[in-house]
């Protein structure tokens, strides 16, 4: 594993996406810490997906570098990779009916050798966080026949096994209802503390107010980072963002503390 | 897998009783267990005549079983059998080619596995130049479309230049597969390249499970997913060649038997893929024993396959009352 005192990601003048003469993003100069919780907000299309898919090792940067505690990402093999950055994808369903406590194992498969199998230790760890998530009740449950709300749980339960220093969430609350998505964001709050760095794609700005979160915005191209949300949750930047009118409200209540949240502008 | 084992053992006890020339199961067993008999043609009937079947049954059927459930499990489709990528047709390719030129049986054999093999090789390297921007394991499979395609015109252009009178019936014989003039001695061969294929495949289990979630996710669980797809390719190809190239073509196994391993034990691949195997020895085995008691004459193997997996499989799709596989 790579060690050193203040783990990051770099990226040096980075071009991301598929084609050279057409990046997605261009020229991307960004530290990226491997603590603390930031959220990445922007429209469809400005790429978030290919952020994270170059992060991960799974493209590589059209030119530049992108560099893991200085040493070059593409250079680190997979199964090392797995150990310091670990993915929850959107909601999705394998065509198989694995229970839930095998999907979770799967994710401590790069602690295993090349034709490993799980192991004493491995099984205690899948305990261990099957119980912090309190999902102990659902690992025998199919995990084809759970709901979007359980599945995206479980998948963030694999991304723990890896036992990963960074946890990168592709709008994890996207598919979920209401009391599912706060349950969600108090689980990644509490994984924070417990000091798993989280890179998370939201469309709810209010996200980034709730888990007072750095906030990456993506827009045509080219990005704005700010490590404090209120700097970023302004109705300027956030109307041109989105291209929508967006306002921010405080709002204060008598014996609770005041918070500041998005309301769009809709005049018709 | 007890179960299965039990089974297979109770599928060779009655295949060594059944045939034409009549051994009572007691019989049987007391030779093999004494190696004394009072019927001078026992031994030539077990020993030359039906244990080189059951020997040949028990590894074709068990090797296209399990290279079917790992590519089932690789390609993330229920729906795909061993030769997906080609491995029968150029199989096929070879042997009829082979049988047109009047090659002795060996002659044809080597033929049809270097022709199962090639076109395997040459699927996976079109795939590779066409490759990268698309979703490489669509590309695969319909390189392997194209490239059986392209080997059936070739083998109906051979079928159509040979002699009707001769090579046209053991052509078109050969593909119907058969298991009927298996010798002892072809037996070894096989036995080592299906071994050789197995064998890592079955350890790969665990990973192939990761790999049912699709490429990118298993790679972000630590995957080396090139090196292990290729790792299945070649081991099912060779399984799947050497196979074709003893009996012929036999069809669904390959498809069918891994559906009912996966109902019988579930979808993970470390449990499955060794029951695949005994399921389909024991299914082979069956068939074969069929095939060659039916009926007076012996009905080509290949043809009993597909009339009772056909209507087995709409079954099992009726039983599959769940979304997923």
């Amino acid at each position: 594993m790579v060690e050193s005192k203040r783990p990051c990601i770099e990226l040096h003048n980075a071009d991301l996406g598929y084609r050279k003469e057409q990046p997605l993003l261009q020229g991307i100069n960004l530290t990226l810490p491997m603590q603390g919780i930031c959220t990445v907000l922007g429209q469809n299309g400005t790429g978030k997906t290919t952020l994270f898919r170059s992060l991960l090792g799974l493209l590589r940067p059209l030119s530049g570098t992108i560099t893991l505690d200085q040493y070059p990402l593409h250079l680190i093999a997979q199964q090392e990779l797995a150990k310091l950055i670990a993915y929850v994808p959107q909601a999705h369903t394998t065509p198989f009916p694995y229970r839930v406590e095998e999907v979770v194992m799967f994710g401590r498969t790069t602690h295993m050798g090349f034709f490993g199998n799980p192991g004493r230790k491995d099984r205690e760890a899948v305990d261990q966080i099957l119980d912090m998530l309190e999902l102990t009740r659902l690992r025998d449950r199919i995990y084809t026949e759970l709901s979007g709300g359980e599945r995206q749980m479980v998948i963030i339960a694999r991304a723990l096994a890896q036992e990963a220093r960074l946890l990168i969430l592709d709008e994890p609350t996207s598919s979920l209802d209401y009391g599912n998505q706060v349950r969600l964001l108090k689980t990644i709050a509490k994984l924070a503390r417990n000091g798993t760095g989280i890179l998370m794609a939201t469309h709810q700005p209010d996200h980034a107010m709730l888990l007072q979160a750095n906030v990456l915005l993506l827009r045509k191209g080219t990005f704005m980072y700010y490590d404090q949300p209120d700097a970023a949750l302004q109705p300027e930047i956030l109307t041109s963002v989105y291209g929508a009118g967006i306002d921010v409200i405080d709002v204060s209540q008598k014996g609770k503390p005041s918070a500041r949240i998005c309301r769009p502008i809709i005049d018709c | 897998m007890l179960l299965a084992t039990a089974m297979l053992v109770m599928a060779v006890l009655v295949s060594f009783s059944i045939g034409r020339y009549p051994v009572t199961p007691a019989d049987a067993l007391s030779f093999l267990a004494s190696g004394q008999t009072l019927d001078p043609h026992l031994q030539t009937v077990l020993f030359r005549i039906r244990l080189p079947r059951i020997i040949a049954a028990i590894v074709a059927g068990g090797a296209l079983a399990l290279a079917g459930a790992a590519y089932q499990g690789m390609f993330r489709n229920p729906m795909v059998s061993p030769d997906i990528l080609g491995v029968s047709s150029g199989a096929g390719f070879g042997a009829a080619l082979a049988i047109l030129l009047a090659l002795p049986v060996a002659g044809v054999q080597a033929s049809a596995f270097a022709g199962g093999l090639i076109a395997v090789v040459l699927a996976v390297s079109i795939s590779r130049t066409v490759g990268k921007a698309h979703n490489s394991t669509l590309v695969l499979v319909l390189a392997g479309i194209i490239i059986s395609a392209l080997f059936s015109a070739l083998v109906s252009l051979i079928k159509y230049t040979a002699d009707p009178e001769s090579r046209l019936p053991a052509i078109t014989f050969w593909l119907m597969g058969s298991l009927a003039d298996i010798r002892m001695q072809e037996l070894p061969a096989v036995l080592i390249l299906v071994l050789a294929g197995s064998l890592p495949v079955i350890l790969s289990g665990w990973k192939l499970n990761l790999l049912s979630f699709g490429e990118e996710e298993a790679k972000t669980l630590g995957i080396h997913t090139t090196r292990l797809r290729m790792l299945v390719i070649t081991a099912a190809t060779l399984i799947t060649a050497s196979v074709i190239a003893l009996c012929g073509l036999v069809g669904w196994i390959g498809l069918v038997v891994p559906h009912i391993a996966r109902m019988l034990g579930g979808p993970d691949h470390r449990l499955q893929l060794p029951l695949s195997f005994l399921l389909g020895s024991s299914t082979l085995l069956l068939f074969d024993t069929i095939a060659r008691t039916i009926s007076a004459s012996e009905i080509p193997i290949g043809i009993i396959t597909a009339l009772t997996g056909a209507p087995f499989f709409i079954v099992i799709l009726k039983l599959r009352t769940r979304q997923s596989w």
